[in-house]
């Protein structure tokens, strides 16, 4: 077998070597009940080629983003990935190395993570940042922790406009971990005034910005409120490229920032593997979980970095530690720097404008066909419409011609029969104006 | 200077008028290492003997720091948070962590006195 | 025979650039920044009336402009500064470092994975559906558990999933208990997660066999503990024996018995752990089914559950509907008991068509044949090894071995330096302190995609090690490693004063101080 180096000599030889007769003397604490005589009732083993062949064409049988005009976003985006950044995250020493534990084995990686750490800084506009998470929704639940152990309070109030599932899981959270949400319903294209659900008892208040509907607001008044009542202001951003256009968290007062960094570096990939970013105010930066990369000198005096500030976590803390969380999002944290450091400054301002382009020529598309309703009155890349008939079955329809035209809201919120009217659109630097003519023409024949 | 009392966790503990010095022994700084960081307590803040009054971090370890005796924080060792290394430097002296108005000053004596705890960490593994 | 050179090759010759022949230095690429440049070529969008609310950012974010060619040569430089699997043996213990084959990576790229989105109908990703249906299949199979949860992001959220399911079935029960047992040789994570769920962990102590002590794990059960946290094979390489015993202690008692599948490599395809009486177990895919480690991530972490635990599952179910197959992602219906949602979207969905590929190349015959070369090649180690390091169990290991440091007495020397010392003589060290029951821990996974020449390497190296630390040169212990980018780093400094990012103001701060 190809990943099978030991040869039947070679095995005959150390178990010679060992002193024993059989392999089967070295499992002789396994109870006799347990043990598998037999082959466990699965196939038999495959050649790359047939293994190729079975799993191709389980690929094949999925509508993918570029097979036609696309627009469906709701906290995964499709972007394009520079060709470079593929090829550099596969080299070995990358692909097949291990959480940096032996700092001086490991600069490679230790050194992107403090880059990453830094871009993750710098776009949010916050002081720290993490060497990342699971995801965004994973990382707006520890935020929410965070904010409880910060303050010492146990009621966190979430807004309408927090992306759904990640309310979810932070739901799932609350009630084992224990601690309350609140917050009012989700309520598209409505102002949503949350100072008076804070009080003494609330942690944080979590906004996303943009919306999971897409709106864009100023939540520094927000965070004034919060502090005056001793609170924190957690802000969420699903859609990471959106800081390339928009006033980041850190000026608007923000204490902690989750975020998902697929938009950048990552494909789409069926939901996982995503990329949780968490930052925060220097401060708080003890009360962090994941990892962190940090700066330091070597016993010749040189800079290089390590894996610190280890004792907040769980090899070391265990019970006490500030989450359970070991492994991260490591090589998706690698690809989102390296494409970040491809598009620099100039690049990130100019795909971000890009994207909002595209959003703001779709909308105008959209706006034309007859009884649809634009709900934003701002918007990044991505926006909702009301629509004359319920969503969900507009996108079968769609789909069905080959337009993957955006997220029916019933999906993520199937009770709520006031919002099954309303479709999630998103548009980014992928789209071009074949697909916005194909989506106004697909939707025009669907609705009449 | 009045006698040093230990208790079984490596903390020292003694009176200075009617405050209780505390802070952790020359053998438990050096089994925790080069001191990183260390958590204090808020002043006014209640700690009962036996229970978790302070937390001193190393590269490599946490421990956490339990009250000798119970009583309310009245100082604080500000210095540690600035220089967490005095700790390693001189533990018994300028490394105190945090000074406690005792409920019961008495609750000293059933501690450890400075034969007892030499023989104490003799015994250690 | 250890080959020793005549001088100190840092002392020696000053090089003008600091590098020093492949070894290249590489700044950070904030510090090799030209504004205006850019490593991509966009369009530029036609005019267009912004629809941003007025809250279009304003000022420099501070990210540094580079070129393509910059940008591959500044990543390039710093993969040669890791060591991977790739490069060598890395025997790292309870980690399974076993080759990554790119197979797994040609067919995660296929664009009808890589390039489909969570949300689109699901109608259109029948293929994914099935992939998902099939991978767990395989894993349900190999763990004999009717049931398995794929969302967890990574084994530490396999065990929050685990314990979480563990609460509800006891909630449902009408029953609130308040502790977990796990082994003092637990891995963190075991009383993390347990203590992040509401639990008080209490520790059982091993017995002199390496074992849990069963006695005084029946001391401790009683109807107020929710479940046993247990590794099997455990963290000292060892299969614990007892665990019919164990299991039927726990269950006795109304709890669950969760197992953390860290070490599952030991016994793929020979033993079900549904056979041992386990409950609740979460595999690593980034472990025994060879999802690349990529530096720390991501990984992959489904549970496989028992009947009892199954109904409370975390959200999104797939199942076996009239039509097909059906994505739950809402409480209803057979869902209504779901704990709720630990993640967003499906789960790691990347390294569910990485493993699987992983399974089919190997199918059945081929995974057995990797738990007994793990097995293998872990015993032939410790063979060869323990007339020179001291073992700290007498007998038989299963994929992974461990010494203590007694090997080390009166050296001056200890665990750390010795690892160190590993270092320069080219290999990764192995995983050291841990588990924590045995003083200055070594704990060796080999895996089964080491050959035996390979092996040999590395035992005469250790050997020769051995030899060295007890002939009492401390010296080059002490000061290893010599020959690594950088030397021993100062994690004092690093701790003491946090520098966690790129902050040329602060840098500015400190140099006018």
């Amino acid at each position: 077998m190809r990943y099978l180096p030991l040869t039947d000599s070679d095995r005959a030889e150390m178990l010679e070597t060992i002193g024993v007769d059989s392999i089967d003397a070295l499992f002789a604490d396994v109870p006799r009940g347990a043990r598998l005589d037999g082959l466990i009732d699965l196939p038999g083993a495959m050649g790359e080629i047939e293994v190729e062949r079975a799993i191709s064409c389980m690929a094949s049988r999925n509508i993918a983003a570029g097979s036609g005009p696309f627009f469906i976003g709701g906290g995964a985006y499709r972007h394009h990935i520079p060709a470079a950044v593929d090829h550099l995250i596969q080299r070995g020493e990358f692909l097949t190395s291990y959480t940096p534990y032996q700092p001086e084995l490991a600069q490679g990686t230790l050194q992107y993570l403090f880059e990453f750490q830094t871009q993750v800084a710098l776009l949010t506009g916050m002081k720290v940042a993490n060497a990342s998470l699971y995801d965004g929704a994973t990382a707006c639940a520890e935020a929410v922790m965070m904010a409880n152990r910060l303050t010492r309070r146990r009621k966190a109030v979430l807004s309408g406009g927090l992306h759904p599932q990640y309310r979810e899981v932070c739901e799932t959270y609350a009630r084992f971990v224990g601690f309350e949400l609140g917050g009012p319903d989700p309520a598209p294209g409505d102002g949503e005034d949350l100072t008076g659900l804070v009080d003494g008892d609330t942690s944080c208040v979590v906004v996303q910005n943009p919306g999971f509907f897409g709106e864009i607001r100023d939540y520094s008044e927000l965070a004034r409120y919060c502090h005056g009542a001793g609170a924190l202001l957690v802000i969420v951003i699903t859609e990471i490229l959106s800081l390339g256009a928009i006033v980041p968290p850190g000026e608007m007062g923000a204490d902690i920032v989750a975020a998902e960094g697929q938009s950048l570096g990552n494909a789409l990939n069926f939901g996982g593997p995503h990329l949780g970013l968490l930052a925060s105010r220097e401060k708080f930066v003890r009360q962090m979980p994941g990892r962190l990369a940090g700066q330091t000198v070597d016993a010749d005096g040189r800079r290089g970095w390590v894996l610190t500030l280890s004792t907040r976590e769980q090899h070391i803390r265990r019970e006490k530690a500030t989450s359970n969380i070991c492994t991260n999002s490591g090589l998706c944290a690698l690809a989102f720097t390296i494409h970040l450091a491809l598009l620099g400054e100039t690049g990130l301002a100019r795909l971000a404008r890009l994207n909002h382009a595209m959003a703001v020529a779709l909308a105008a598309r959209l706006e034309r066909v007859p009884g649809v309703r634009l709900l934003n009155r701002a918007f990044f890349n991505e926006f909702a419409v009301r629509l004359p008939r319920p969503a969900a079955a507009v996108i079968d329809a769609l789909a069905e011609r080959g337009v993957l035209a955006g997220i029916p809201v019933s999906r993520c919120y199937p009770d709520r029969t006031e919002l099954a009217e309303i479709l999630l659109v998103a548009a980014t630097e992928m789209v071009t104006t074949e697909d916005l003519d194909r989506f106004e023409q697909e939707l025009n024949e669907a609705l009449s | 200077m009045s006698t040093f009392r230990f208790t079984r966790d490596h903390e020292w503990v003694r009176l200075d008028g009617d405050l209780a010095i505390v802070g952790i022994t020359d053998y438990a700084q050096s089994q925790l290492g080069d001191v990183v960081y260390v958590e204090l307590p808020e002043i006014g803040r209640r700690v009962e003997k036996g229970k978790e009054a302070a937390v001193v971090e190393s590269v490599k370890a946490a421990s956490e720091v339990y009250a000798p005796v119970s009583g309310e924080v009245a100082e604080i060792n500000e210095t540690l948070t600035a220089d967490p290394a005095t700790v390693n430097a001189d533990p018994m002296g300028e490394g105190w962590f945090l000074k406690l108005r005792p409920d019961d000053p008495k609750e000293l004596d059933s501690l450890m006195d400075e034969e007892g705890y030499k023989r104490f960490i003799a015994e250690q593994p | 025979m250890s080959i020793r050179t005549t001088e100190d090759p840092t002392t020696s010759v000053a090089s003008t650039t600091g590098n020093r022949g492949l070894q290249i230095e590489e700044k950070l690429i904030f510090e090799q920044d030209s504004p205006g440049r850019c490593g991509v070529d966009l369009v530029d969008p036609p005019p267009f009336q912004a629809r941003l609310g007025g809250l279009e950012r304003q000022g420099a974010i501070g990210l540094p402009g580079l070129s393509e060619p910059q940008v591959v040569r500044h990543f390039t430089r710093l993969s040669q500064k890791n060591y991977a699997i790739d490069s060598g043996l890395y025997p790292l213990g309870s980690c399974t470092m076993k080759h990554n084959p790119r197979l797994n990576e040609k067919l995660a790229r296929l664009p009808g994975f890589a390039d489909i989105h969570p949300l689109q109908p699901p109608s259109t990703v029948p293929g994914a559906l099935a992939l998902i249906d099939t991978l767990a299949h395989w894993l349900k199979t190999l763990t004999g558990m009717p049931a398995v949860a794929l969302s967890p992001g990574a084994g530490a959220h396999g065990e929050l999933c685990g314990i979480m399911s563990i609460r509800a079935a006891l909630e449902a029960r009408g029953e609130r208990r308040s502790r977990v047992l796990a082994p003092e040789s637990a891995h963190g994570t075991n009383p993390a997660t347990a203590a992040a769920c509401g639990y008080t962990v209490d520790s059982v102590p091993g017995n002199q066999q390496g074992r849990v002590d069963v006695e005084a794990l029946k001391d401790r059960l009683d109807t107020d503990v929710a479940a046993l946290m247990l590794t099997n094979p455990n963290t000292c390489g060892l299969f614990e024996n007892q665990i019919l015993e164990i299991a039927a202690a726990v269950h006795q008692a109304g709890a669950f018995f969760y197992c953390d599948g860290a070490n599952f490599n030991a016994i793929v395809g020979r033993v079900r752990p549904a056979d041992l009486g386990i409950d609740c177990m979460h595999l690593n895919l980034h472990k025994t089914f060879s999802t690349p480690h990529g530096g720390g991530g991501p990984g992959s972490g489904p549970v496989a559950l028992a009947a009892n635990l199954a109904p409370y599952a975390p959200l999104p179910w797939l199942v076996h509907g009239p039509h097909g197959l059906e994505l739950v992602e809402h409480k209803r219906g057979k869902a209504q008991q779901a704990i709720g949602r630990l993640k967003g979207f499906h789960g790691q969905m990347g390294m569910f068509v990485r493993a699987l590929a992983y399974m089919m190349s190997h199918g059945a015959d081929g995974l057995r044949q990797v738990a007994e070369d793990a097995v293998l090649n872990a015993n032939y180690l410790r063979v060869r090894l323990e007339g020179d390091l001291s073992p700290a169990f007498a007998g038989p290991c299963m994929h992974e071995v461990l010494f203590d440091d007694d090997f080390l007495k009166d050296t001056g020397i200890t665990t750390l330096d010795f690892a160190k010392a590993l270092i320069d003589e080219g290999y990764h060290p192995m995983t050291i302190y841990f588990p924590l029951v045995v003083h200055g821990a070594l704990l060796i996974e080999p895996t089964e995609t080491e050959g035996k020449a390979s092996l040999d390497q590395f035992a005469g190296a250790l050997k020769a090690l051995a030899a060295e630390a007890c002939s009492g040169d401390a010296a080059r212990f002490r000061t290893a490693p010599r020959w690594t980018p950088r030397r021993r780093l100062d994690e004092t400094a690093a701790a003491r004063k946090p520098v966690l990012r790129w902050d040329p103001e602060r840098m500015n701060r400190e140099a006018d101080k």
